[in-house]
């Protein structure tokens, strides 16, 4: 099998805090692939974008990586001096954060960034930065690129400022971007639009996302692959069809009841009860068992590891061969849970 | 733009129009302006004829509007103990002020600036905390006790620096000044310092506190994603960003600067504008005291209009009443 673009091996987040030490992120391992999109989900907290932090070396402190590994193309990048991970940033690993309207800095033009950027990671001369500026704006959709180029981020539209903030990203051709939340901030129809522009350039391009978000829409939508996180941990990888067509851990499964979807016939939504555990009380066994409605007694002592399961691969003791019902069953258990049964079990 | 500065300039000129009005109402309400010019053995008939010279007789309105007038062209009338013109005196007396002011905001600002921005930047090294500790001292020691402490430090004890007095001066066609002579540097350093130490935390204390809140920004986060130097961003991203509060406190500070330094020049018994008005204080001299009113006004209304055109040239969105007309996307 060839290398992939990134490899995440056995990572594990940390922040310390004077009640001791939080682990954010705990022990995943996951690979992107050239030209993937892989969509992460999850709650709040579920140390979704402290992943996308952690494999561009941005972690805030005091957050640091206390183990594990981030591979890019084979090589080692987690350990690198500050120095040679920063050539790596922007360069081969584009990033989008949370909030684009906030983004750009006030004070510069548009174009000025872009150029400063280009230049930062290439030899070009400013005259063929501008060019390629332009070129840049044109691509992302921005009318008049000649004359938008000298205007500041506040005469930009929040969708507009977004479309600037993938060609920042998109500038000098990363291998990968890390979209954490890009959507997240903007109006239900832009949107679309600005999902649309990221998949299109990233085809165009050949380059592979690590999509951060809470909206199964999107991920849906744009993804290859997805993975489920809760509490710090992977709860199932998988291909996008499958882990929304045929969740197979119980979180997935009553994540994905709890989508809206129109012209779909459930009377009600689902909703899992309880809520994730704070970092301060992840109950021993795995993180899910208090509020699981097919809890058994392994699942309150041993944290399970991802599981292979058909394409997919789940961290849920239900298919692990030697304590499990088997694999049939237990797709056939989770797949029957409803609302009410994960409410009897919140209940006991 | 140039309506704003228009807009500013009315606005300036109201504001000295005001000021002038205080300093007019000095002259009617602190004494008997006649009874200080004259003798005690002057009579009655010579103090009336004197009034009516001065034309203090006149209607209120015809007095302070012959003031105003006055004041325009840069007469501000005889002093009463010196029977010179106080706008000569005060003019003699500007170049020592103005030097010791402009040396002093350099300084704070030479001072102050890297190393509020150092500490923004290594906000857990120990010079940080060091600097932050000495500049509680800064902040929290009267002007004088600092400039007395000096005093004895380097001129008492060590005998390097002259305590007091301007040093020799260097006269270019009415203005002398301190800069061309080793002796006139020298006697500078003490009463600058002395005058800018509380600038200089202040605009350290600043300068941090922004660089500490900027850094904070989205926008610098981003562009560490993009890669881009930590030097750029630094200094061009964070640094500039931080720049609209300093330059208000700074342009504030300065006019404070001049105002203020009546206290050092009396200290180092500067010959500058300050230690003048102290004396014309102790001596109920209005005239300087009013002239000298409406020229720290002036002051303080000139720095606010070049802080606020500035504020145009550092931040673009406030050009948006021009900018926007041609691009909303």
């Amino acid at each position: 099998m060839a290398t992939p673009l990134l490899e995440v091996r056995n990572l594990v987040v940390q922040f310390p805090t004077r009640r001791g030490t939080l682990t954010a992120v705990d022990d995943i391992s996951f690979h992107i692939d050239e030209g993937e999109v892989l969509g992460v989900v999850g709650e709040s907290g579920a140390g979704k974008s402290m992943t996308g932090a952690a494999v561009i070396g941005l972690l805030e402190p005091p957050g640091r990586i206390a183990g594990g590994q981030v591979l890019l193309q084979g090589r080692r990048i987690d350990n690198l001096p500050y120095e040679q991970m920063r050539r790596i940033r922007g360069k081969e690993i584009g990033a989008i954060f949370q909030d684009p309207l906030t983004s750009l800095n006030p004070l510069y033009s548009v174009g000025r960034q872009l150029v400063e950027t280009i230049q930062t990671h290439t030899d070009m001369s400013p005259t063929q930065a501008r060019a390629r500026t332009i070129e840049l704006l044109t691509e992302v959709g921005i009318p008049a690129p000649e004359r938008r180029v000298d205007q500041y981020p506040h005469q930009f539209s929040g969708g507009m400022r977004q479309r600037v903030v993938i060609a920042l990203a998109l500038c000098v051709n990363p291998r990968l971007i890390i979209a954490d939340e890009p959507t997240t901030a903007l109006d239900v129809s832009i949107q679309a639009q600005i999902i649309a522009l990221l998949k299109r350039l990233c085809r165009e391009h050949g380059t592979a996302v690590m999509l951060v978000t809470h909206d199964m829409g999107v991920i849906a939508e744009t993804a290859d692959r997805v993975a489920v996180m809760y509490a710090g941990r992977i709860a199932e990888i998988g291909p996008v069809r499958e882990v929304i067509k045929n969740a197979k851990h119980p979180y997935t499964h009553g994540l994905m009841g709890s989508i809206p979807a129109v012209g779909h016939d459930a009377e009600r939504l689902e909703q899992i009860p309880g809520s994730m555990p704070r970092l301060t009380d992840i109950p021993q066994g795995c993180a899910f068992n208090p509020r699981c409605p097919h809890v058994f007694d392994r699942c309150r002592q041993d944290r399970p590891d991802l599981i292979p399961v058909e394409d997919s691969r789940v961290s849920c003791w239900l298919y692990d061969r030697a304590s499990g019902p088997g694999i049939e069953v237990a797709k056939a258990r989770v797949a029957s849970t409803h609302a009410d049964d994960l409410q009897e079990a919140a209940d006991v | 733009m140039v309506a704003f500065v228009i807009r500013r300039l009315i606005q300036s000129l109201l504001v000295m129009f005001f000021v002038a009005l205080v300093a007019f109402t000095m002259f009617r309400f602190v004494g008997d302006p006649v009874h200080q010019m004259v003798g005690i053995e002057t009579s009655m008939e010579e103090r009336e004829a004197l009034r009516e010279r001065l034309g203090l007789r006149d209607p209120l309105i015809v007095q302070f509007a012959r003031f105003v007038g006055n004041a325009a062209i840069g007469d501000f009338g005889l002093s009463y103990q010196h029977k010179r013109p106080v706008a000569e005196m005060l003019l003699e007396r500007l170049p020592a002020t103005l030097e010791l002011s402009l040396v002093s905001a350099v300084f704070a600002l030479a001072v102050g600036l890297p190393m509020g921005v150092y500490t923004g930047l290594h906000r857990h090294g120990v010079l940080s905390k060091f600097f932050l500790t000495i500049s509680l001292i800064g902040i929290s020691l009267p002007t004088f006790l600092i400039g007395i402490l000096l005093i004895y430090l380097f001129s008492v004890q060590l005998g390097v620096l002259p305590s007091f007095g301007r040093g020799s001066v260097v006269d270019l066609g009415g203005w002398r000044t301190n800069f061309l002579t080793v002796d006139g540097w020298k006697a500078l350093i003490m009463p600058s310092i002395t005058l800018g130490l509380f600038q200089l935390t202040l605009i350290m204390r600043l300068v941090r506190s922004e660089m500490l809140e900027v850094l904070r920004t989205d926008y610098i986060k981003f562009a560490r994603a993009r890669g881009l130097a930590d030097r750029a961003i630094n200094f061009g991203h964070a640094l500039k960003n931080t720049m609209v509060p300093v330059i208000t406190i700074t342009g504030l500070q300065l006019g404070s600067i001049i105002a203020f330094a009546i206290i050092t020049e009396t200290v180092f018994q500067w010959p500058g504008m300050g230690q003048m008005f102290l004396l014309a204080v102790q001596n109920v001299d209005i005239p300087i005291m009013a002239s000298y009113l409406i020229l720290i006004a002036f002051f303080f209304v000139v720095i606010n209009l070049i802080v606020d055109i500035l504020y145009y040239v550092v931040d673009p969105r406030l050009r948006v009443d021009t900018a926007t007309a041609n691009g909303h996307g």
